[in-house]
């Protein structure tokens, strides 16, 4: 599974990115490659889905370049003062997210943007980072497990800021924050019974949420349980995107030839439904090492969540780890059909821009809590 | 005890989270392991399935790009116009024998091998699976022709294009511009998925200004196809927003002539009616074929028009930067009297040159001889530059700069002509920043008769021109009037920013409109040559300088080359008393304002207030 047994990493002496050039610059080395790999693996599929397109590699190439100076920033934060900024930058990003539907921009029928004069920002992202750092903070003020009146109090400051976007709507998003709030919850030491009753009360509240959500949300869901009924839809996208995958068999057609891909068939092919062509053009091969490299980068995380010295950094760690989790699961469960068309992207695959810069500042907290852990202890 | 317990809390808390983290590792693997099957269903046991549904896929999402909208003139005259045209484009990927293809084709269409010459040009450029063209604009014939063999050409289509076509080609090049393929330049700068289907953009003058009225938004249609890519039929889709047909104040008739009016000469002319602002005519020559640029022009023809010595691409009504020279005095008599320095009856006296206190230049009047005694309507009528020197070193460069600013020198006017300059209007801070130099008490004296680094093009000459026509209501300047969804009746204005000009006294407005009707109708106009009975006529006659005369040496025209030559300006405006058109017209190395522009402006006023023949006096009457 990866992650050392928590007692040896206790009187182990060495801290293993303590020492080395990249260890001084608060980098996780085995995280920093899992990344590297995937952000260049991620280009050169980027290439082939924007038809070829130079100008699309080198813009995203600009916003891994931020996103990657953003990441190693973070990374110099003691994860004592990310605990001391936690209250204000959840506090912030609940205004904005305020700000946003009073007098948010309208992009694509929906109300995510908030523009700042300078450039336009999108607050909900923040929230990716800012609910579990709050929900750690909860936590980590008396020892875990948690009573029933923080883990009252972690739901509520995950619900609040959730249906805030999806008011928005942004229903991609604001499963990706509720994802962020029950994976704290989750590391955090929620009881065993207490989850059960959860998911039964989740259960029964689907109907209720059935008529809260809008007409295209819910299209989405019918559509997800049978493609066939609208193939000229909503259905278009998941019945395309699974004749590219399955086309592309074992091997793909290989690079740069996927027919689905350059013929135009497949919508959103570099953007939400990248992985459709991955799978067509490289093949089960392909995805598969995509899904180890994931498999890699997450259990690096869930291992430094194991070994953090203490309860804000575990549960921190372990609930970005698991919102990275979710992103690869969303996605890939959308494009394959497993699950129903919502606007996740392929966290570092997908082109554009907010998703990589918060993700990889999630990665910037991670490597904090891992690199800074030794002069933390005493 | 307290340590005992918080140490024992602690290793409690390092063992719940670890047990948490083993479990979600578990159930994320466990999460993946479950796409993973999925995957290995849809790749390996369902792979022939999809393959064939792959070499199948029918249904297909296509762009379809909105028309574009039309152009017409004031009196509804087709400027611009959409034909259809059709291409044969060779997708490379789908063909597997290139050259035996293209041979089989060359049989039943003809193809030359400048079409060849292009398409091997394009296919190294080409985006993957994209049509590269063959041959342009097919016949009915040979698009009738390849379809019967159509069957024998996978991977070759006949494609249907909009075409943009410019009916009255040079006369509207420079106001209109023109249409081309889109560049990458202007990909980074366009919303790519609403020109999904565009292949063509405004590249200059109202095309491009105007560039997101004319372009309308792309619509999409589900299309059936065959597994080479081939459309059969299309199944359903939203219908794209057709771009918006423009009505323009612009008018032909009064473009024609003058276009006519400049005849050979290099020059510009532009006419703007002063009640709307609207722009009758912008001309600059020479010009060119837009109609060559639209499907790209050949090499050896754009060098000729880039490379000539007369510059026909250059855009001189909007881009043409010359020193007003003496059409600036009108304005700076308004700046003088709006200011208190001069009293239009107190007269100057001009001995022929002019010395600033204390410094030797001598500022030279361009009558060696001087003026005498003369106020100020003989001083605009007679151009006396003596009189100008002494109300610009009263008013000083900060008035006079702030005051010719409100009439627009020295700021874009905000036409929708793409690609305007602003002129320059000197002032201290401009010295400052650009010559690292204070400034000079006689710059404002040559700055006063319109000389020196004072430059403004024709369309600011022609703002200017009409504000004071309207005594002192600027309104900016518009070739289009109004747009207008096609096919339906209403029409929407488009909006133009105005602003007052204050003279003071507006008296002064009548002073100074009087001195220029003298110009035309006085026995010492410099412009009398172009009298009407048909309307009044306030103008100004105008020299600027190419070359630089010294202190010591008189201006010889014939000893000088041609291109060296001053150019000819005029202004005016009629009927004085309810002014219809306000017209600047340059000749370049014309020499004369009075004997060269005028003759230019007073057709271009007869073809729009339907004058008489130009009325031409005997050759005694003198430029400046």
């Amino acid at each position: 599974m990866g992650n050392r047994p928590a007692s040896a990493s206790l009187e182990s002496p060495q801290d293993p990115a303590g020492s080395g050039l990249l260890g001084r610059l608060h980098l996780d080395v085995p995280l920093l490659l899992g990344l590297l790999v995937l952000c260049a693996f991620g280009l050169v599929v980027l290439y082939s889905a924007s038809n070829q397109d130079l100008g699309s590699v080198k813009r995203q190439l600009v916003r891994l370049g931020l996103a990657l100076g953003l990441m190693f920033a973070l990374a110099q934060v003691h994860p004592a003062r990310l605990r001391s900024w936690t209250p204000p930058v959840y506090g912030l990003g609940l205004l904005m997210l305020v700000a946003v539907l009073l007098v948010g921009d309208v992009g694509k029928g929906a109300q995510r943007w908030l523009d700042l004069g300078f450039m336009r920002f999108q607050p909900s992202e923040l929230l990716k980072l800012a609910v579990p750092m709050m929900v750690a903070w909860l936590f980590a003020a008396r020892p875990l497990p948690p009573s029933l009146l923080r883990v009252l109090g972690a739901a509520a400051l995950t619900l609040v800021p959730v249906l805030l976007i999806a008011k928005q709507p942004d229903l991609g998003t604001a499963i990706l924050v509720a994802a962020a709030g029950a994976a704290g919850l989750f590391i955090g030491g929620l009881s065993w019974r207490l989850i059960m009753a959860i998911a039964a009360a989740g259960a029964s509240m689907a109907p209720l949420l059935w008529y809260n959500m809008r007409d295209y949300q819910r299209q989405r869901v019918l559509t997800f349980l049978d493609p066939e009924s609208d193939p000229l839809g909503t259905g278009y996208h998941i019945i395309q995107s699974q004749i590219a995958i399955g086309s592309g068999g074992a091997f793909g057609k290989g690079w740069l030839n996927g027919t689905q891909s350059h013929l135009e068939f497949l919508p959103e092919r570099h953007t939400d439904f990248i992985l459709a062509v991955i799978g067509e053009e490289l093949g089960l091969v392909g995805i598969l090492a995509l899904l180890a490299l994931y498999l890699f980068i997450i259990y690096r995380g869930l291992s430094i969540a194991a070994n953090a010295s203490d309860s804000y950094g575990r549960v921190l760690a372990g609930g970005l780890s698991l919102v990275f989790f979710v992103y690869v699961f969303v996605n890939t469960g959308m494009v394959i059909g497993l699950l129903p068309v919502v606007g996740v992207p392929l966290p570092l695959v997908s082109y554009g821009g907010t998703s990589m810069v918060t993700l990889m500042a999630g990665f910037g907290m991670l490597m904090a809590v891992q690199t800074h852990r030794k002069a933390f202890q005493f | 005890m307290l340590l005992d317990s918080s140490l024992e809390d602690r290793r409690r808390e390092r063992h719940l989270v670890a047990v948490r983290a083993g479990v979600a590792g578990v159930l994320v693997l466990l999460a993946l392991s479950l796409v993973a099957a999925r995957l290995v269903r849809l790749q390996v046991e369902q792979h022939e399935h999809f393959s064939v549904l792959s070499r199948d896929n029918r249904v297909k999402v296509q762009p379809v790009p909105p028309t574009r909208g039309l152009i017409y003139d004031a009196q509804g005259v087709l400027l611009a116009d959409n034909h259809p045209s059709f291409s044969l484009e060779i997708t490379v990927e789908k063909v597997e024998d290139l050259a035996g293809t293209i041979n089989a084709l060359s049989a039943i269409i003809p193809v030359d091998a400048k079409d060849l010459a292009r398409f091997e040009r394009l296919k190294r450029q080409r985006v993957r699976f994209q049509g590269v063209p063959l041959r342009l604009n097919l016949t009915p014939e040979e698009v009738a022709r390849f379809s019967i063999d159509s069957h024998r050409f996978p991977g070759v289509d006949v494609r249907a294009e909009l075409i943009r076509s410019y009916p009255r080609g040079e006369l509207t090049a420079h106001v209109l511009g023109y249409v081309g393929r889109i560049n990458t330049e202007e990909m980074t700068r366009i919303d790519t998925s609403d020109y999904a289907g565009t292949h063509f953009i405004g590249k200059g003058g109202v095309e491009k200004a105007h560039e997101g009225l004319l372009h309308g938004h792309v619509g999409h249609q589900q299309v059936e196809v065959n597994a080479r890519g081939r459309v059969l039929r299309t199944l359903e889709g939203k219908a794209p927003v057709p771009g918006r047909d423009l009505h323009l104040f612009l008018d032909i008739g009064v473009q024609r002539a003058a276009t006519e009016a400049l005849g050979d000469n290099r020059g510009a002319v532009v006419a703007i009616d002063p009640r709307t602002g609207g722009v009758l005519a912008l001309v600059s020559k020479p010009s060119f074929d837009p109609n060559l640029f639209v499907e790209g022009i050949a090499q050896p023809d754009y060098h000729a028009l880039l490379y000539s010595p007369d510059k026909p691409l250059y855009n001189r009504a909007v881009r043409g930067q010359y020193p007003p020279g003496s059409t600036v005095k009108p304005f700076v008599a308004l700046a003088g009297l709006a200011a208190g320095v001069v009293d239009a009856s107190k007269p100057k006296y001009c001995p022929g040159a002019y010395q600033l206190p204390g410094q030797s230049h001598r500022y030279r009047c361009w009558r060696r001889g001087g003026h005498g005694t003369v106020a100020l309507e003989q001083a605009v009528v007679q151009s006396c530059d003596v009189y100008f020197y002494d109300l610009a070193h009263d008013l000083g460069i900060d008035r006079l700069k702030g005051f010719l600013g409100t009439f627009g020198f020295g700021s874009l006017t905000g036409v929708d002509v793409a690609g305007e300059l602003g002129g320059l209007m000197p002032s201290r801070e401009w010295k400052e920043r650009a010559r690292k130099q204070p400034w000079y008490p006689g710059e404002t004296l040559i700055v006063g008769i319109g000389q020196g680094a004072f430059l403004a093009t024709p369309l600011q000459l022609a703002v200017a021109t009409a504000t004071l026509a309207n005594r002192g209501h600027y309104i900016q300047p518009r070739v289009a009037r109004a747009s207008q969804v096609p096919g339906s009746r209403e029409t929407q204005e488009l909006p133009a920013l105005t602003h007052p000009v204050d003279v003071g006294d507006p008296q002064h407005w009548d002073q100074v409109i009087r001195a220029m009707t003298e110009v035309i109708e006085g026995a010492r106009g410099t412009a009398k040559r172009i009298q009407t009975e048909a309307y009044r006529i306030a103008g100004k006659t105008g020299t600027s300088q190419v070359f630089t005369v010294g202190q010591k040496e008189s201006y010889n025209a014939a000893r000088l080359d041609k291109r060296m030559h001053d150019h000819a300006l005029f202004i005016a405006f009629a009927p004085v008393e309810d002014p219809r058109i306000a017209v600047v017209a340059i000749v370049e190395n014309g020499g004369h304002g009075g004997a060269v522009a005028a003759p230019v402006a007073r057709q271009v006023m007869d073809a729009h207030l339907g004058g008489s023949k130009l009325l031409v006096r005997g050759e005694s009457d003198h430029g400046e």
